[in-house]
């Protein structure tokens, strides 16, 4: 098992390394001046050699691309082009909100999920799971972005029960809690319709099989069986799901945050990219790039951990 | 089943305690919540040309010696008054007494001299270095006087002075200007929380501080349009002075709580063609083009018919507007004979469009408009880096579509081959070079509309509408600027009706 999680720990540490390269090179050749985009376009061209010269834009890549590995292996991330203060700082003032927003957003994906998916599977057939699973057909139709705005309509402009957007910072914890109610909401509904599908034929493939017939004979009631026999043998596919999933939380929070005017790292992103904020971009693909890797690193091991199958096979 | 029906509940339940704490607080009287599409990645305007910050920080923390009044007539600021010599070379200031900046050190003479040699030093980032370049010298007379000597008159000396770019900073807090900027105007800078919203303070010591309504200004940044008019219908924010969709403000004006306004800003909306490349170096065909584009139906189309045309490159509110709409009448017909003549017909014309939405709009109709003329008329939307590096500096396009928006700006056109445009012509220039020194208003009003008639004439670019400044505020908001004839505008004069 430590062979194992030694091969995926190099594999990880690989792609980030490709990553990097793919990032920086890609930062490169996109056409745009970053002296020029901050200066505008009434600016003397004596003024942008001055600003570049100070961003060190002016020295070979190679260099710039080992100056900036070199610096990020120590958590220094450089100076934003644009905002002139350091990319990691930026980064710690944005991540508590995005981070917050993934993990409700994932955890209202997974609980609304399974119990959506269960259920449906427990009334197969049955008007409940039609239901349910016209209503994750609408989910997956629905774009979050669209969503989003019919629940602003309702919930702030309509009946102004919550904010329409804006975070206030987590130094008023329940202003904070209400302003992210919606961006979860707008998060959770869309992602869970999958995932509530795929639970449901999980637990379907899983319910055939004789062992729950058995567990079922033996007296357990049919709640029982299906939350404490069904669901943990149907959780491989649920949690690849869920680690793909994760993934789009992460790019989803980027429209989300977009939508609600939420100061997070997708907007920091976009803000970035208009404002050819090279460095910080490329900070942010890379910790992006980071959070899936990782992502897919912790589903490897969670199947082990949820099949002992797994574990003797891969040794 | 049992379960799931607890679990419903409790989710329910969560959901209703928060949206149980607090309803929507009323907006205090004494603050003001305002709405900014776009965001300023640093505070300082003396380094960076972001629309935004000058919006938000010039004339309301950071002041110059003068400063521009809603219809853009130049007043004192920290300049209390001046004298001119009789060449026009020599300005006296008399600076303010008194003044002192947040952190509460003096202002000083010193202090101009200082911002003056900072903006036109070799190593400066100054985004407008070009106001400072007929500045000979600046010197400290006494501690509150200070003399500059120019090169050359400058007929908009006093009014690029006001911008800005000029702004008067101290040497002790220039290092900060970027993230807490400290000046001397009627508010400082209070907090800046990144992606979400910027707070400017009162300042109580502010030489006019008895007449400042509001104790707060709230600067909230919104880019979605949809969110913003969201965040508008539902109390969050008080004004939205650039408000970016003309097609969401009918839901404002039929509704009494708010007051729409449309009023004129700077900006030329042109169709640029590319004059150094042919076809566009013939003027006949820049003619031909300008006979087949159709303003009113581009207004309508791209602006919601909230725009005013323009037939040169001059604003319509301004004192030598000249009326020159109808130099190249709409006509498909004369169009395609025009282009037929200089066996231009059936070719391919490509409109390189900037991602802004009045451009994006614009290049639609207008690619429909030459199609009718018999051009093969392509659009391309091109991402704002792109355009900057590929049009503005490598001219490598066709047409395109942009705003020009900043004032007394049709010495573009005297910049010579290399900018964008890929126009030259001595005698533009010589123009130009009158008009940017001559003393006399009258006479220079004269030069300008020379000018205009000259660019139509020689059908330069196509000349298409003044961009609008739409603006949706709370009906009970007083004191805002509905014209936008410089890039700030201070917020001292807003308050609330009684």
């Amino acid at each position: 098992m430590s062979y194992f999680i030694a091969r995926r720990l190099a594999g990880f540490l690989l792609t980030l390394w490709a990553v990097s390269v793919v990032v920086f090179a890609v930062m490169n050749v996109l056409p745009g001046d970053p002296a020029l985009t901050i200066l505008g376009i009434d600016s003397t061209e004596e003024a942008r050699a001055a600003l570049r010269a100070r961003l060190g834009l002016d020295q070979p890549v190679i260099l710039r691309y080992l100056d900036w590995v070199a610096g990020a292996l120590r958590g220094d991330f450089g100076e934003s082009y644009s905002f002139g203060v350091p990319v990691s700082g930026l980064i710690a003032e944005r991540l508590p909100l995005t981070f917050s927003l993934a993990l409700s957003g994932m955890v209202v994906t997974v609980l609304l999920a399974l119990v959506l998916g269960i259920t449906a599977a427990a009334r197969h057939g049955r008007p409940g799971d039609w239901g349910i699973m016209l209503l994750s057909q609408m989910g997956i139709a629905i774009p979050a972005f669209w969503l989003s705005m019919l629940l602003v309509l309702l919930f702030a402009v309509k009946l102004r029960w919550l904010p329409p957007g804006g975070f206030p910072g987590w130094g008023d914890p329940v202003a904070a809690l209400r302003s992210l109610v919606l961006p979860t909401a707008a998060l959770a509904l869309v992602q869970s319709a999958v995932l509530a599908r795929v639970t449901r034929s999980a637990a379907l493939e899983v319910m055939r099989l004789d062992f729950v017939r058995t567990a079922r004979a033996t007296g357990f009631g049919s709640r029982h069986v299906l939350w404490r026999h069904v669901l943990p043998n149907a959780l491989v596919p649920i949690v690849t799901i869920v680690g793909l999933q994760f993934a789009g939380l992460v790019t989803g929070t980027i429209v989300i945050e977009n939508v609600f005017y939420l100061p997070g790292l997708g907007r920091l992103l976009f803000q970035s990219i208009a404002n050819r904020d090279l460095i910080t971009v490329q900070a942010l693909v890379m910790l992006f790039a980071a959070l899936v890797v990782t992502a897919n690193f912790l589903v490897d091991i969670a199947y082990v951990v949820i099949d002992p199958r797994l574990r003797e096979a891969r040794g | 089943m049992a379960f799931t029906r607890i679990s419903g509940t409790g989710l329910a339940g969560a959901f209703a305690l928060a949206i149980a704490f607090g309803a929507t607080a009323a907006s205090a009287e004494t603050s003001v919540s305002i709405g900014f599409q776009q965001e300023p990645t640093t505070l300082d305007p003396t380094s960076d040309a972001t629309a935004a910050i000058d919006g938000i920080i010039t004339h309301n923390v950071l002041e110059s010696l003068t400063v521009a009044n809603e219809s853009g007539e130049v007043l004192p600021a920290l300049a209390e008054s001046w004298t001119i010599s009789d060449d026009g070379l020599t300005y006296r200031f008399n600076l303010r007494q008194g003044v002192t900046y947040h952190d509460g050190t003096a202002f000083d003479a010193e202090d101009v001299k200082f911002s003056f040699d900072r903006a036109m030093a070799d190593d400066s980032e100054n985004p407008t270095k070009g106001i400072f370049s007929p500045v000979e010298s600046v010197t400290v007379i006494d501690s509150h006087t200070v003399e500059m000597v120019l090169k050359n008159p400058d007929a908009f000396f006093l009014f690029n002075i006001a911008r800005g770019d000029a702004s008067i900073v101290a040497p002790e807090s220039v290092d900060q200007l970027k993230t807490a900027p400290i000046g001397t105007g009627a508010y400082r800078f209070d907090s800046w929380t990144r992606g979400d919203r910027l707070t400017l303070a009162k300042n109580p010591d502010y030489r006019d501080a008895a007449d400042v309504a509001l104790d707060k200004v709230v600067i909230r940044f919104i880019s979605d349009p949809a969110a913003a008019s969201a965040a508008l219908l539902s109390g969050e924010l008080d004004a939205f002075p650039g408000f970016p969709a003309p097609e969401m403000l009918p839901q404002f004006e039929a509704d009494p709580r708010f007051t729409v306004t449309m009023g004129s800003t700077e900006g030329e909306v042109i169709l640029a063609m590319n004059n150094a490349k042919p076809p566009f170096d013939n003027v006949e065909v820049r003619r031909a083009v300008s006979h087949a584009i159709d303003r009113a139906a581009i207004i309508d189309g791209a602006m919601y018919g909230r725009a005013t045309p323009i037939g040169s490159f001059y604003p319509p509110h301004g004192p030598a507007y000249v009326d020159l709409l109808d130099t190249y009448p709409h006509d498909p017909d004369t169009a395609r004979a025009m282009f037929e003549e200089a066996g231009v017909a059936g070719s391919t014309m490509t409109i390189r469009v900037p991602p802004f939405p009045y451009a994006m709009r614009s290049g639609e109709i207008i690619q429909a408009q030459l199609t009718a003329a018999g051009i093969d008329a392509k659009v391309e939307n091109v991402e704002w880096g792109f355009w900057l590096d590929e049009i503005y500096k490598k001219q490598n396009y066709d047409m395109t579509i942009i705003a020009h928006t900043s004032p007394n700006d049709m010495g573009n056109f005297a910049r010579g081959k290399s900018y964008f445009y890929g126009f030259e012509d001595p005698d533009f220039t010589d123009l130009w070079n009158r008009i940017s020194t001559e003393a006399d208003p009258d006479t220079r009003n004269d030069l300008l509309r020379q000018g205009q008639e000259y660019l139509t004439e020689n059908a330069i670019h196509g000349f298409l509408f003044q961009l609008p400044r739409l603006g949706v505020y709370d009906a009970r908001l007083r004191g805002y600027w509905t014209a936008s004839p410089v890039l700030y505008e201070p917020r001292a004069s807003m308050s609330w009706a009684e």
